[in-house]
């Protein structure tokens, strides 16, 4: 933050990893529960760095989903862009939570985010799959502490 | 509320508030989506940005697909290795089996040819395989599988597809040379069908062409006729095809047409041939009567 234009570039660096890793082909059985890496990057950096990329950074993620699994224009973007929405808006608050306060807040907004999109589903009458899709909610739950510690460690060693 | 506040007081450095922000953020999404589900101009974009997409598509695929490959190199090498073995074996099975049927197809051809080419003086037929041949402009001889054993005797005639090819002339006890029509030492005695001349056809050392040499200048023969056994001489019975008039020549030095003919069995080509045993009792049968041409046609019936 001290220096905006190295921070969006290491953001950038960072969603371009996220997202490459949760597009990866897998195979079946390990692809439904691979965690969202993309958005639990979004939620980071709304939550560390809200002034780096905020909501755009959500909205232009969220669009890459959309284009990348070709979904409906706008359904990942604006699912994304409510959860960095959601993190700016209350970043400050958490922050100062315990770690596993910071977790359920994490999951609630995965929660949100994958609502989101199944409520798009259901209203253009597209697939709403069934209870397989909630799994990446936990399996991204679960990896948030990982995700959050590494992306920390990279920023304190950023900053020194 | 501090906390909130000094949140408060970072954002308002930012160009737009986080509220409105969102709002038109949320609004471009939900106009995004209408256009989408509404088809049309966005199909495009959808499809520009699809393409350029492919690339980074094609580069997220490539770890899997470099281990898949790797796989493939190292474990299922011997499975390929195995397959193509047997895959070959099978190949080189069918190879034989296609040359096995194209000889059959050959065999039955000529065989079918052989049956109806056979007038019905002949009383009785053996056919033999060719197995070997000798062309030149002195000989004209095949040798078949067939021989005394089979009943074979010295001086029988011999058909082929669609005619007669010549006759038998050294009789092994299991092989027989032919002397083919148009080897320079063979006559065969012919009869022209349109105007019934008679007249002796001998062999010109050119395969499949024989030359009719003793018909005078005014004989009614032209290209085209066709030429049967005549049944003359006792070797032949009469009535079996035997050649074809491709050329007439008439010059003025000479007494005599010249005469060409062209056979109707391929002798060159013909793999399959018949000795015929004739019906004894029928007028069109050879001169000689069977008890002396030493063969035993009955044991081969």
């Amino acid at each position: 933050m001290k220096l905006p234009r190295q921070g969006r570039m290491r953001a950038a660096f960072v969603m371009l990893i996220a997202f490459v890793l949760q597009s990866i082909p897998l195979p079946t059985a390990l692809d439904v529960v691979r965690p969202p890496l993309l958005v639990l990057a979004v939620v980071y950096w709304s939550l560390r760095a809200p002034g780096v990329g905020g909501i755009g950074i959500g909205f232009l993620s969220g669009l890459a989903l959309d284009i990348y699994r070709g979904a409906l224009f706008g359904q990942y973007a604006l699912a994304t862009t409510l959860v960095a929405y959601i993190g700016v808006r209350q970043h400050l608050l958490i922050r100062n939570q315990t770690p596993f306060q910071q977790g359920l807040f994490v999951f609630a907004s995965l929660v949100v985010w994958e609502f989101v999109v199944w409520l798009i589903d259901g209203w253009t009458g597209q697939p709403t799959g069934n209870w397989s899709r909630w799994l990446p909610v936990l399996s991204g739950t679960v990896a948030w502490p990982l995700v959050a510690w590494l992306l920390e460690r990279g920023d304190t060693h950023a900053h020194r | 509320m501090a906390a909130f506040a000094s949140g408060k007081r970072y954002l308002s450095q930012r160009s737009a508030p986080i509220d409105l922000r969102f709002v038109g953020y949320a609004a471009a999404c939900v106009a995004l989506m209408f256009f989408d589900q509404r088809g049309g101009w966005l199909e495009t974009v959808r499809y520009g940005l699809r393409a350029t997409a492919y690339p980074l598509e094609l580069a997220l695929s490539s770890p899997s697909a470099a281990w898949r490959f790797t796989r493939e190199i190292f474990e299922e090498r011997a499975a390929l290795q195995v397959e193509n073995r047997a895959l070959r074996d099978e190949n080189r099975k069918l190879q034989l089996l296609a040359m096995q049927r194209a000889r059959l197809e050959r065999d039955n051809a000529e065989l079918r040819a052989l049956a109806t080419g056979a007038t019905d003086v002949v009383e009785q037929w053996l056919h033999a395989d060719v197995i070997g041949s000798e062309t030149t402009s002195l000989k004209q001889r095949l040798t078949v599988d067939r021989g005394a054993v089979n009943g074979v005797f010295e001086g029988q005639a011999v058909i082929a597809g669609a005619g007669l090819i010549g006759q038998s002339f050294r009789v092994g006890p299991w092989s027989t040379e032919i002397i083919l029509l148009s080897d320079p030492e063979h006559a065969v005695p012919v009869q022209l069908t349109r105007t019934g001349v008679r007249t002796l056809a001998l062999g010109s050392g050119e395969t499949s062409l024989l030359s009719l040499p003793y018909l005078p200048l005014q004989t009614d023969v032209r290209a085209g006729d066709q030429l049967i056994t005549s049944g003359l001489g006792g070797v032949f019975p009469a009535g079996i095809p035997v050649a074809e008039i491709t050329e007439v020549r008439r010059d003025g030095n000479s007494p005599l047409a010249q005469v060409r003919a062209r056979t109707y069995a391929a002798l060159d080509r013909d793999r399959i041939v018949s000795f015929i045993w004739p019906r004894t009792a029928h007028p069109a049968a050879g001169g000689k009567p069977r008890a002396e041409q030493g063969g035993d046609p009955d044991a081969r019936k």
